[in-house]
C-alpha cells in the first residue's frame, strides 16, 4: 500500500496548498476520487473563482452544497468499494458569509441589517481574505455536519496561499481590537465611553474616507452586537479543525525553482504554525527519458547536421529534442533532490507532466494510477 | 510595431494572468525589451513575495525604490506603506502613525474592502503623474484578484462619496480607462484551463473595470517538430533513419529519440488547438514565447524571453 493510499485512507480532512498554477485543484480532486474508491464518502471542496476543478468535475457554477458525482464517473472501471460517493462543491463566499451571520444573529431584523448593510455587501463578496476565511468556514460547517468521511479542500490561488491558516486568527484579532470594540457598543454608552483614541480614530478615517463612509462602517460594526461570541467560538473550533490530528497538509509544488522556493516558504509558515507535512506532491515533472547525458547527445546532434542527407538531419532534429527535454529532466531531478528533508514531509510522491492537459476524469484517472499505484513507495522521480 | 513605439503607447503596462502562468517572467522580458529600446522602467510588485529579484540576482524588494538592473528600477508596494506615504505627503504625518500604531488600519482596511487595491493603485497613479520611468510596469496580483483589483476603483468611487479616497479612486478610474495612459497585458499558457480563464479575465477586465487590453502574451510554446518529424514517431522509423546514414543507434536510444519527439509533438498539437481557440474566443494580437528546457528563469533566460518578446511586438 503506497503512503499516499494511506493518506487519504487516514485523515478525516485533507488540506491542498501550494503556490498558484502547480495544480493544486487537479491534485485535491485526485485525492477526492482515490478516497471514493476506497469505499469513503467524500467531499472535494474548491475555492477557487476561476472555476478551474468545476472544468475537471462538470460543476457548472458556484454553490452552498455539495453535489454527488456519478459513480460511473470517478469508478471507471467498477473496482471501487461499494459504500464510495464522491461529491463536489464550488465555494459561494458570499452565501456562506450570509448563512454564518444568519445563524449566529440574536433576531431575524439583526441578521437582516446586516445582510442590508453597504459595507456589509462589499466585505461578503469582496475577494481578499474573506473568501479565505469562508473556506474554513464552510469545511468546519461541512465537518460539524458529519455527513462525509473525508473531505479535500482546496485552497485559493494567492500568493498568499497560506492565508487561509491565519483567517480565523485574524478575525479574532478585529474582534480583540481596541477600537473594533468601542464602535461595537450599543449608541448611548459608545458616546459616553468613547475615548480621546476612539474620536481621534473616527476623525482621522472620516478625513480620509469621508463621514458617510464612516457612518456605514460603524453601523455595520454596531449590527454585529451581540454576534461577537458566536463568531469568537466559531473561530476558536475552525482553528482547532485545522490543529486535530486527522487533519492532512498535502503541500503541492512543481519542480520549477519558483514553485519549489515557495513550497519551502509555505512549510516554514506551516512548521511556525504546529502543523506538519503530511504529504509533499511534485506535479508535472517531465519524463526522464533514458539516462544519456545532454551534452553527448548534443555533440551527436552537432555531427549529424553536418551532413545533407534528409535521414541524418532528421536523426539530428531527434537527437537535439532529446537533448533538450533530458536537460530539463535532470535539471528537474536536481531541484528535487533533497526536498522532502528540507520540507519536513512525512512523504512525497511524484506525478509527471502527461503529454495533455489534465480537465477531464480520464485524465484524472491516470495521474491517480500513478499516485496510488500499490508498488508506488518509491521516492524516486526517476520512476515517473 | 517598434519596442519603442509600444513603451510610449501607454505609460501604465499591468501584466495579468492566473498564478503560474508567468506573468513576472513576462513583465521581466518586458522590462529587459523596454530598456533596449532606450526606455526607463519602473517594475512595480504588489503581492507577496516575488521571485523577480531572483531573475536578476538581486535581494528581495522593498517599498523603496531599488535598481534591479541598468535602467530597470523595481519597487513593492504593501497598501500599508502606500497609505502612510499618502498620509505624510499630504500633510497628516502624525496621523499616519496613529492610525498604524492603533490597529485602526487593520480595521479599516478589512472594513473597507478595495480600500488596499486603491491605495496600491493610488501610488500608482501618482508614480504615473510624476513621470517616474518611461514605463511603469504592474505585476498584478493572479487572475481573480486582478479583476477584483482593477474592480475596486470603481466600487469606491460609489462607496466612498466624498474625501480623498474619492478623489484617489475618481483618478484612478482617470488612468484606468484611459487606452493612452494604461494597457493591461495578459498572460497564459496555451493549456485548456489557462486559456478558458483568459477569456474569462480578458472580458471582465474590458467590460467591468473598462480597462484597455494590449496584446495577449502565450507563454511555454513549443516549436512544432522539424518537417518530416510531425508524423509518427514510431521506434522503427528512427532505426530505418539510423541505418539509411550508417550511424549505430541502440534499441534503447532509439526508442527514447522516438518517445521525446512523440511528447513533443503531442504537447505541441495540444497547444496550438489551444492557441487556435485563443485566437477564436479572443480578437486580441498574440505574442508567442518559446518554452525553456529549465526549470530556472534567471538572468539569461529572461534575456532570451526579452528578445522573443520584442520580436512579436515588431510582428504587430
Amino acid at each position: 500500500v503506497s503512503s499516499i493510499t494511506s493518506l487519504v485512507a487516514d485523515h478525516q480532512v485533507l488540506i491542498c496548498c501550494g503556490s498558484g498554477g502547480v495544480g493544486k485543484t487537479t491534485i485535491a480532486a485526485v485525492l477526492a476520487l482515490e478516497g471514493a474508491r476506497q469505499g469513503r464518502n467524500t467531499c472535494v471542496i474548491t475555492i477557487d473563482p476561476a472555476k478551474r476543478l468545476a472544468d475537471a468535475l462538470g460543476l457548472e457554477s458556484l454553490s452552498d452544497t455539495p453535489s454527488s458525482i456519478e459513480r460511473d464517473h470517478w469508478d471507471y472501471d467498477g473496482t471501487a468499494k461499494p459504500d464510495g460517493a464522491l461529491a463536489a462543491l464550488m465555494l459561494d463566499t458570499k452565501s456562506t458569509f450570509d448563512r454564518l451571520v444568519t445563524g449566529n444573529a440574536v433576531t431575524p431584523e439583526q441578521a437582516q441589517r446586516i445582510l442590508d448593510n453597504r459595507f456589509y455587501r462589499n466585505v461578503s463578496g469582496a475577494l481578499g481574505g474573506t473568501q479565505e476565511y469562508m473556506a474554513m468556514e464552510k469545511l468546519h460547517e461541512l465537518h460539524h455536519a458529519g455527513d462525509f468521511d473525508l473531505i479535500v479542500i482546496d485552497t485559493p490561488p494567492t500568493r498568499h496561499a497560506l492565508d487561509f491558516l491565519d483567517a480565523p486568527r485574524r478575525l479574532l484579532r478585529l474582534l480583540d481590537n481596541r477600537i473594533f470594540r468601542m464602535l461595537m457598543m450599543p449608541t448611548r454608552a459608545y458616546l459616553k465611553v468613547a475615548s480621546v483614541a476612539v474620536q481621534t480614530f473616527l476623525r482621522t478615517v472620516a478625513r480620509v474616507v469621508g463621514s458617510e463612509a464612516i457612518d456605514d462602517v460603524v453601523a455595520f460594526f454596531r449590527a454585529f452586537e451581540g454576534m461577537e461570541a458566536g463568531f469568537r467560538d466559531r473561530a476558536i473550533a475552525v482553528e482547532a479543525l485545522l490543529a486535530a490530528p486527522d487533519t492532512g497538509f498535502v503541500l503541492v509544488t512543481s519542480p520549477r525553482r519558483d514553485a519549489m522556493e515557495e513550497a519551502e516558504f509555505f512549510a516554514g509558515k506551516l512548521d511556525t504554525n504546529g502543523q506538519t507535512i503530511d504529504a509533499l506532491i511534485v506535479n508535472r515533472v517531465h519524463p526522464k527519458f533514458g539516462d544519456e547525458s545532454p551534452a553527448g547527445l548534443r555533440a551527436t546532434a552537432a555531427a549529424l547536421g553536418q551532413r545533407s542527407d534528409e535521414a541524418a538531419r532528421r536523426l539530428a532534429a531527434r537527437y537535439e529534442n532529446l537533448a533538450d527535454f533530458r536537460e530539463i529532466a535532470e535539471l528537474e531531478r536536481a531541484h528535487v533532490e533533497g526536498i522532502q528533508a528540507r520540507v519536513g514531509a512525512k512523504t512525497i510522491a511524484y506525478v509527471p507532466y502527461l503529454s495533455r492537459d489534465v480537465y477531464d476524469f480520464a485524465a484524472l484517472h491516470e495521474i491517480g494510477s500513478i499516485l496510488f499505484a500499490p508498488a508506488d513507495g518509491s521516492p524516486d522521480p526517476a520512476a515517473v | 510595431m517598434e519596442v519603442a513605439q509600444f513603451c510610449s503607447t501607454s505609460h501604465v503596462v499591468i501584466v495579468a494572468g492566473k498564478g503560474g502562468v508567468g506573468k513576472t517572467t513576462v513583465t521581466a522580458a518586458l522590462a529587459v525589451a523596454a530598456v533596449r529600446a532606450g526606455s526607463s522602467v519602473l517594475v512595480v510588485e504588489v503581492e507577496g513575495k516575488s521571485g523577480l529579484p531572483t531573475m536578476f540576482d538581486r535581494p528581495s524588494l522593498s517599498y523603496d525604490e531599488a535598481d534591479l538592473d541598468p535602467g530597470i528600477r523595481a519597487r513593492f508596494l504593501t497598501p500599508d506603506a502606500a497609505l502612510v506615504d499618502y498620509l505624510e505627503t499630504h500633510g497628516m504625518k502624525r496621523i499616519s502613525k496613529r492610525l498604524v500604531s492603533s490597529g485602526a488600519l487593520e480595521v479599516v482596511a478589512n472594513a473597507v474592502p478595495g480600500m488596499k487595491d486603491i491605495l496600491v493603485l493610488g501610488k500608482v497613479k501618482s508614480l504615473d503623474e510624476s513621470r517616474a520611468a518611461d514605463l511603469i510596469i504592474v505585476d498584478a496580483p493572479a487572475a481573480g484578484h486582478a479583476v477584483s483589483f482593477l474592480l475596486s476603483p470603481r466600487g469606491l468611487v460609489d462607496a466612498v462619496r466624498v474625501g480623498p479616497i474619492n478623489k484617489q479612486a475618481s483618478d484612478v478610474v482617470a488612468l484606468l480607462s484611459d487606452p493612452a495612459r494604461c494597457q493591461v497585458v495578459l498572460v497564459t499558457l496555451p493549456e485548456e484551463t489557462p486559456v478558458s480563464e483568459l477569456i474569462e479575465t480578458a472580458y471582465a477586465i474590458e467590460d467591468r473595470a473598462g480597462v484597455a487590453l494590449g496584446p495577449v502574451v502565450v507563454n511555454q510554446c513549443f516549436a512544432p517538430p522539424p518537417p518530416g518529424l510531425n508524423g509518427s514517431q514510431a521506434v522503427a522509423k528512427v532505426l530505418a533513419d539510423a541505418e539509411a546514414c550508417g550511424r549505430f543507434v541502440s534499441e534503447r536510444e532509439a526508442n527514447d529519440l522516438a518517445h521525446a519527439m512523440a511528447f513533443r509533438a503531442e504537447r505541441q498539437r495540444l497547444q496550438h488547438e489551444q492557441i487556435v481557440r485563443l485566437a477564436d474566443r479572443l480578437p486580441l494580437p498574440q505574442i508567442r514565447l518559446p518554452f525553456l528546457f529549465t526549470p530556472d528563469i534567471g538572468r539569461p533566460q529572461v534575456d532570451t524571453l526579452a528578445s522573443a518578446l520584442a520580436h512579436g511586438i515588431e510582428a504587430l
